[in-house]
């Protein structure tokens, strides 16, 4: 095959086939033309104003790696004025997270910016670990992205910063999609689309709040994605490219994580027709804008979104989206096979058992009092209809309902949690 | 090094995660017959069978290869350039060659 010449200089041989359009292009090229669809997706939706205090969510992955090292390029480059920062959660996972927070701070050293990690234990009194031993692997992952969710905008909150940038790219946005689309869940589908998951204006009484100390309070975090439209095989090329350091072992807990439906379903998609990640986005979009009553049919769930949601659009958890998709995919696929069973069979299926099964979906198999929690979530949803945002009565984090998620979760791990200093002295 | 006799010689490396299929080493030496025993000069193809059948000491060859070719979402790179601009599975080996998988299904 004779070499390919760069579309954009025609002199350097190209080396990179871009997704989304088949352009071929040679290094220096593609670099400055992904940092550039960056910056015009910064620009276009305004994601940033002067001066602003932006803080990195840093796992110390591909994505999040290039997300921080764009952000500098074109802080600098562009003037931005921003201040960044990165923040990294530690799960507490020995031999995983550890090994990734190396790679955090080498980040900071090389981008010469100030860097945040805030454990789970000191947050939650738990360590992913522990939350192990209790709960076993399977479902941990709910606890763990529910847990994580709020704990970036914590720790947002501790550095006096009201906006959150992530590394989700358009692979995971895809994917979401997808998983949304196959759950019939129209309303997360809106959501989860945006670009921006909760401002400061959606939430009209979370923006008076503020800590005693003046710090911005974790009901006021703002949240963006700039890596939206950005594919999952450019990162990664522009990574190698820039010979950055990133982490890619995957989590102990969910080794098989990545093997999830609809995340394989998006990569055969891509090999068939590259442009399908981001035209599956597009409908997403186009979709979520033709979601019937985005105002009035889904008050109940829909009113508190911008950021109440922003708890749940990534309950399913691990740092790679793949989890998300094989933990709560793989139930629903083994439902449908029960189902399909029960019916061959003969047997009666229960209407509204499917009904208490969807809403337990995202809970581990009710081994503890959390799922039982949910059972009860329908009726407290209609308590709701009225208020415009809730607040945990616990923690104060933003809720849809009466007491979070992680409160919720947190209280079955509590109660089964051994006592010894009762014990005999 | 140098290409001796009926052997080609090039190296491969791996990352993304997929090291940990190649006994967590990011960089092989690997020697490859000429010709295959088709008779055919070697490819890519032949070379992916050849990891899996001499390489990978681990029993998951699903995380690498699907219905015989590299699996979607692992990117291939020669001497640094994309596959897909180079003829992908079919493209022909040269001696020193770079080949690299890297894996973008891991972890964010």
């Amino acid at each position: 095959m004779p070499p390919s010449i760069c579309a954009l200089c025609t002199a350097n041989r190209a080396v990179i086939l871009r997704p989304k359009n088949h352009q071929k292009l040679c290094k220096p090229c593609f670099l400055i033309t992904f940092e550039d669809e960056i910056h015009e997706t910064i620009t276009s939706n305004n994601l940033f104003r002067r001066g602003e205090r932006v803080a990195i969510g840093a796992s110390g992955g591909k994505d999040s790696t290039v997300l921080a090292s764009v952000m500098k390029t074109l802080n600098d480059r562009h003037d931005y004025g921003l201040d960044l920062v990165l923040l990294s959660i530690d799960e507490g996972i020995k031999g995983y997270r550890d090994d990734s927070l190396d790679t955090v701070r080498q980040n900071a050293r090389d981008y010469e910016m100030p860097l945040m990690i805030l454990g789970y234990d000191e947050l939650y009194g738990w360590t992913m670990d522990q939350v192990v031993e209790q709960v076993g692997k399977k479902g941990n992952c709910t606890y763990c992205g529910v847990f994580r969710r709020q704990a970036l905008d914590r720790g947002a909150a501790r550095l006096g910063v009201q906006h959150v940038v992530t590394g989700h790219n358009a692979d995971d946005m895809a994917e979401t999609v997808m998983m949304n689309l196959l759950r019939g869940d129209l309303a997360r589908l809106s959501r989860t689309t945006s670009i921006i998951t909760s401002t400061p204006s959606a939430a009209p009484e979370a923006k008076a709040a503020t800590t005693e100390g003046g710090l911005p309070s974790i009901t006021t975090i703002k949240r963006s994605k700039p890596l939206k439209y950005a594919y999952e095989k450019e990162i990664v090329l522009y990574a190698h490219h820039k010979s950055l350091l990133y982490f890619s072992t995957e989590c102990i807990y969910s080794p098989e994580a990545f093997r999830g439906s609809a995340r394989a379903l998006i990569k055969n998609l891509e090999r068939i027709r590259p442009s399908s990640i981001v035209d599956v986005i597009k409908s997403g979009e186009d979709m979520a804008r033709l979601v019937p009553g985005n105002e009035d049919a889904c008050a109940n769930d829909c009113a508190t979104n911008a950021s109440a949601t922003a708890a749940e659009d990534e309950v399913q958890g691990c740092g790679s989206a793949g989890g998300k998709s094989s933990e709560s995919m793989a139930k629903m696929e083994a439902r449908l096979r029960e189902n399909a069973k029960a019916e061959e069979n003969g047997l009666e299926t229960e209407i509204t058992s499917v009904t208490v099964e969807m809403n337990s979906l995202k809970l581990p198999n009710g081994k503890n009092k959390a799922s039982r929690a949910s059972d009860s979530q329908p009726r407290r949803k209609k308590k709701v209809t009225q208020q415009v945002m809730g607040t945990c009565e616990r923690c104060g984090y933003l809720s849809s309902q009466s007491i979070c998620k992680a409160c919720v979760l947190l209280e079955g791990l509590n109660k089964s949690r051994p006592k010894a200093e009762i014990g005999i002295s | 090094m140098a290409d001796t006799g009926d052997n080609v010689h090039l190296t491969v490396e791996f990352s993304g995660g997929l090291e940990m299929l190649f006994s967590n080493r990011r960089k092989h030496s690997v020697s490859l017959p000429k010709i295959s025993p088709k008779g055919t000069p070697v490819t890519i193809d032949f070379l992916v069978k050849y990891l899996c059948d001499h390489l990978m000491k681990d029993s998951r060859k699903d995380l690498f290869i699907m219905e015989d070719n590299v699996r979607p979402g692992i990117l291939v790179l020669i001497n640094d350039s994309d596959w897909e601009l180079e003829g992908e599975a079919d493209y022909e080996i040269q001696p020193n060659d770079n080949i690299m998988f890297v894996s973008t299904l891991h972890g964010g």
